[in-house]
C-alpha cells in the first residue's frame, strides 16, 4: 500500500495505463501543466507533448476530436476541467461518443475516460459548482462512475480506461487533497458498490463526497441508537442493484444522499426502482432546487452535509 | 457520379410518404422512413475528392452523406439494406440514412448533428498523427457548418497541430430553408478557413474534373505534412432539405440555372455521350438489383435493439 491522495492515485493510474498502452493519450486544457488539480502532474514530461495534448479552450472539440481518436483506434483520456464546462461538449458526449456504436450497428466502440470534476467547489459560485450526474445516467451508451477515495479513485480510473465504452468520470472537486492507502496495480469492477459499514436499521445509498457526510450522519445515528448501512454506489451507471437491493431487503429503509439537487436527482432514480421492486420506505436528501450561491450563507443552503442526512434518518423514525 | 445519382433517385422514390414534414404526410407502408437528405446535383464534390483518397484514407460526412460513402467505396447494396431498415445494411439497421457508415472502406459516418462531424475528422487526423500513419482526412460539411463553434474550433485545431486533414465545404447555398448567404457574413467559407490559417481553393463543385484536380492540389500538401487546407466546392442542392420537402421557397429561374448546370450532362460532355450512356446504364442496373435485394433482406431481431450500446450496464435493465 502506498500514501496517496486522491489526485496523486488519478496520475498514478493514468501513469499505468499509459505504460502500458500506447493507445492510451490525454487531452485537455492545461494538461501539460498537470491539471488545475494536479491530477496530471508530471505526465507530460513523462510520455511528451504528442501523447499528453494541450488543447485549446474548445470543449466541443476537445470531446469531439477524443471521439475521433476513439473511432480511429486510439483510448483517450479527456479532461474536461469541471462538469460545468462539459456542458460546452453536450452533443459531443451525448450524440456521437454515446451513440457511435449503435449507430454504426456495432462498427466501431468509443473507448473513452471524459473526466468532468464534480460538485460543490467552496466560493465558486453556480456555474462552477454543479452536481449534473444524473444528467449523463440517463443517456444510453455512458458509463458513470464518481469515486469518492484515494484507493477507488486509482482503482476505478484504472478500470474506466481499460472498458472500452464512454465512460463520464466525475472526480470531486473538493476531494483533490484526502489522503488514504492505495494498493498500486489493483483495479476496481465497475458497477459493483461497496458497503462501507453495516447496520441493521437503514440503508444509506451515497456517491463522491457525499460519502464522507454520510459516514460522519451514520456515526452521529449510532450514538442516537440507530443502526445505518453506508453503500458508497461509486458506479451510477450501471449501479449495483445487487447490493443495494440486499441490504434494503435486510434494513428495510432506504435514504439516498446526493450533493446534486434533489428534484430529479439520480437518488429518484434508486428510491422508484427499490420501492417499486420491494415496497419498502424511502428518502431522498439532496440540494434543494437552487443555483450555488457565492456568498457564504447561500452557499451553505446548497451544501448537504452530516445534518442534513441525520435529519433525514431520524425522519424515519 | 452516376451511381450516386441512380442510388438518390432510387432512394427519393422508395422515400415517398416516409416522413410527415413539411405538409407530407406519413404513409401507411413506406420502404425507406424517416427524413431523407439527398445530394442529388451535388455529386461532383464528393466523386471528385474521393477520386484522390486511397483506401485506407477516412472520411466523415454530413447528414446528406450518401455521395461521399459511395464515392469512398461503400457497397451501394448494403447501403441500400440501411436505409430499408434491414439486418443486412451497413449499420445493421441502428442508423439509417443519417448515420450511414462503412467502417471498412474508412467512411467513419454521416452525421446528423451540422458541423458535428469536424472535430470527429479532426480528432482521426490527430490519432493517425500519434501513430505515425501516413493516411489523410477528408471532412466533408455543409456551408451550413461555417456558422456553428466546433468549425472554428476544428480548423483552429487541425492549424496549431499542423493535422492531415483537407476541409471541403461542400456549399449547395441553403441551410434546410433558409438561404445561407441571408445568414452569413463576412467573405465566405474560405476567407474565414484563412483568417485561421487554414489555406484553400474554390472550386466549381459541378465541375468534377475541376474538384477532382483542386483536391489533389490541396491533398499532395497535406500529404507532404503541410498541414490542413480547405477547399471551398460552390454547388447546388436540387431537392428539397429532405426527399418530401418541395422547396417551394426556392426561387424557379434560380432551380432551373441550377439544373442546367448538372454536373453528370457536364461531365458527360467531356467523356462522350456514349460513355456517359453505358456508364449510367450499369448504375441503375446496380441500384435495381440493390432495390430488389433490399426489399426481400431480413429484418433485426427485436433483440438487437439491445445490443452495441455498451459492454458495461447493457442489456434489459429493469423491463
Amino acid at each position: 500500500m502506498v500514501r496517496m491522495s486522491y489526485a496523486q492515485a488519478a496520475c498514478a493510474a493514468v501513469e499505468r495505463a499509459m505504460r502500458a498502452d500506447s493507445r492510451v493519450v490525454v487531452l485537455g486544457e492545461d494538461v501539460g501543466r498537470g491539471g488545475i488539480f494536479g491530477q496530471y502532474r508530471g505526465l507530460q514530461q513523462q510520455f511528451g507533448a504528442a501523447r499528453v495534448i494541450d488543447t485549446p479552450i474548445s470543449e466541443a472539440t476537445i470531446m469531439g476530436a477524443a471521439v475521433g481518436m476513439a473511432l480511429a483506434g486510439l483510448v483517450p483520456v479527456v479532461e474536461m476541467r469541471v462538469v460545468d464546462f462539459a456542458l460546452c461538449a453536450m452533443d459531443e458526449i451525448v450524440n456521437q461518443a454515446a451513440k457511435a456504436r449503435y449507430m454504426f450497428g456495432g462498427q466501431a466502440r468509443v473507448g473513452l475516460v471524459a473526466r468532468m470534476p464534480t460538485g460543490l467547489w467552496s466560493g465558486s459560485a453556480a456555474q462552477h459548482s454543479q452536481s449534473l450526474e444524473a444528467w449523463f445516467a440517463h443517456v444510453p451508451g455512458l458509463v458513470v462512475v464518481a469515486p469518492s477515495t484515494p484507493e477507488d479513485n486509482y482503482g476505478l480510473l484504472s478500470a474506466a480506461i481499460a472498458c472500452g465504452d464512454p465512460v463520464i468520470y466525475m472526480e470531486h472537486k473538493e476531494l483533490w487533497g484526502l489522503e488514504g492507502d492505495v494498493a498500486p496495480g489493483a483495479t476496481v469492477r465497475l458497477g459493483r458498490a461497496k458497503v462501507l459499514r453495516a447496520g441493521s436499521d437503514l440503508t444509506l445509498v451515497t456517491w463522491s463526497r457525499t460519502v464522507h457526510a454520510a459516514l460522519e450522519a451514520a456515526e452521529l445515528a449510532r450514538a442516537r441508537g440507530i443502526g445505518v448501512e453506508v453503500i458508497d454506489l461509486r458506479t451510477l451507471w450501471p449501479w449495483d442493484r445487487d447490493t443495494v437491493f440486499g441490504s434494503c431487503a435486510r434494513t428495510g429503509r432506504l435514504l439516498v444522499a446526493h450533493e446534486a439537487v434533489r428534484p430529479g436527482g439520480f437518488g429518484g432514480e434508486i428510491a422508484a426502482e427499490v420501492a417499486e421492486v420491494l415496497g419498502i420506505r424511502v428518502k431522498r436528501v439532496g440540494s434543494p432546487r437552487v443555483p450555488v450561491g457565492y456568498s457564504r450563507p447561500l452557499e451553505d443552503e446548497a451544501r448537504v452535509g452530516a445534518e442534513r442526512i441525520l435529519a433525514a434518518i431520524q425522519g424515519f423514525h | 457520379m452516376a451511381r450516386i445519382r441512380a442510388f438518390e433517385n432510387a432512394a427519393e422514390e422508395a422515400s415517398r410518404g416516409g416522413v410527415s414534414a413539411f405538409g407530407a404526410a406519413l404513409a401507411a407502408d413506406v420502404r425507406v422512413r424517416g427524413p431523407l437528405h439527398l445530394s442529388t446535383g451535388q455529386e461532383a464534390v464528393a466523386a471528385g475528392v474521393c477520386a484522390n483518397l486511397a483506401p485506407a484514407d477516412l472520411i466523415t460526412s454530413t447528414h446528406r452523406g450518401h455521395g461521399h460513402t459511395i464515392a469512398k467505396g461503400a457497397s451501394i447494396e448494403r447501403m441500400m439494406c440501411e436505409l430499408f431498415g434491414r439486418a443486412s445494411g451497413t449499420n445493421r439497421g441502428k442508423g439509417g440514412s443519417m448515420h450511414i457508415a462503412d467502417f471498412s472502406v474508412g467512411m467513419l459516418g454521416a452525421n446528423g448533428v451540422v458541423a458535428a462531424g469536424i472535430p470527429i475528422a479532426v480528432g482521426a487526423a490527430h490519432a493517425v498523427r500519434i501513430r505515425g500513419g501516413g493516411e489523410v482526412v477528408a471532412c466533408f460539411f455543409g456551408d451550413g457548418a461555417v456558422n456553428r463553434g466546433p468549425f472554428l474550433e476544428g480548423l483552429n485545431w487541425a492549424a496549431i497541430h499542423r493535422l492531415p486533414v483537407l476541409f471541403v465545404c461542400e456549399d449547395n447555398r441553403w441551410s434546410a430553408t433558409t438561404p445561407t448567404a441571408a445568414m452569413t457574413a463576412g467573405e465566405g467559407a474560405l476567407a474565414r478557413a484563412r483568417a485561421i490559417g487554414v489555406d484553400g481553393l474554390v472550386v466549381d463543385g459541378n465541375d468534377v474534373f475541376a474538384v477532382d484536380a483542386a483536391a489533389g492540389e490541396l491533398l499532395a500538401r497535406v500529404r507532404a505534412g503541410d498541414g490542413p487546407r480547405f477547399l471551398h466546392a460552390i454547388t447546388y442542392r436540387f431537392k428539397g432539405h429532405v426527399s418530401v420537402d418541395p422547396a417551394t421557397y426556392r426561387d424557379g429561374e434560380e432551380v432551373a440555372r441550377a439544373i442546367e448546370n448538372d454536373p453528370l450532362p457536364l461531365a458527360a460532355a467531356r467523356i462522350g455521350a456514349a460513355q456517359a450512356k453505358r456508364i449510367l446504364e450499369e448504375a441503375e442496373a446496380e441500384v435495381r438489383r440493390a432495390l430488389e435485394i433490399a426489399a426481400a433482406a431480413p429484418w433485426p431481431a427485436p433483440e438487437a435493439a439491445y445490443t452495441d450500446i455498451q459492454d458495461t450496464g447493457a442489456g434489459r435493465w429493469f423491463g
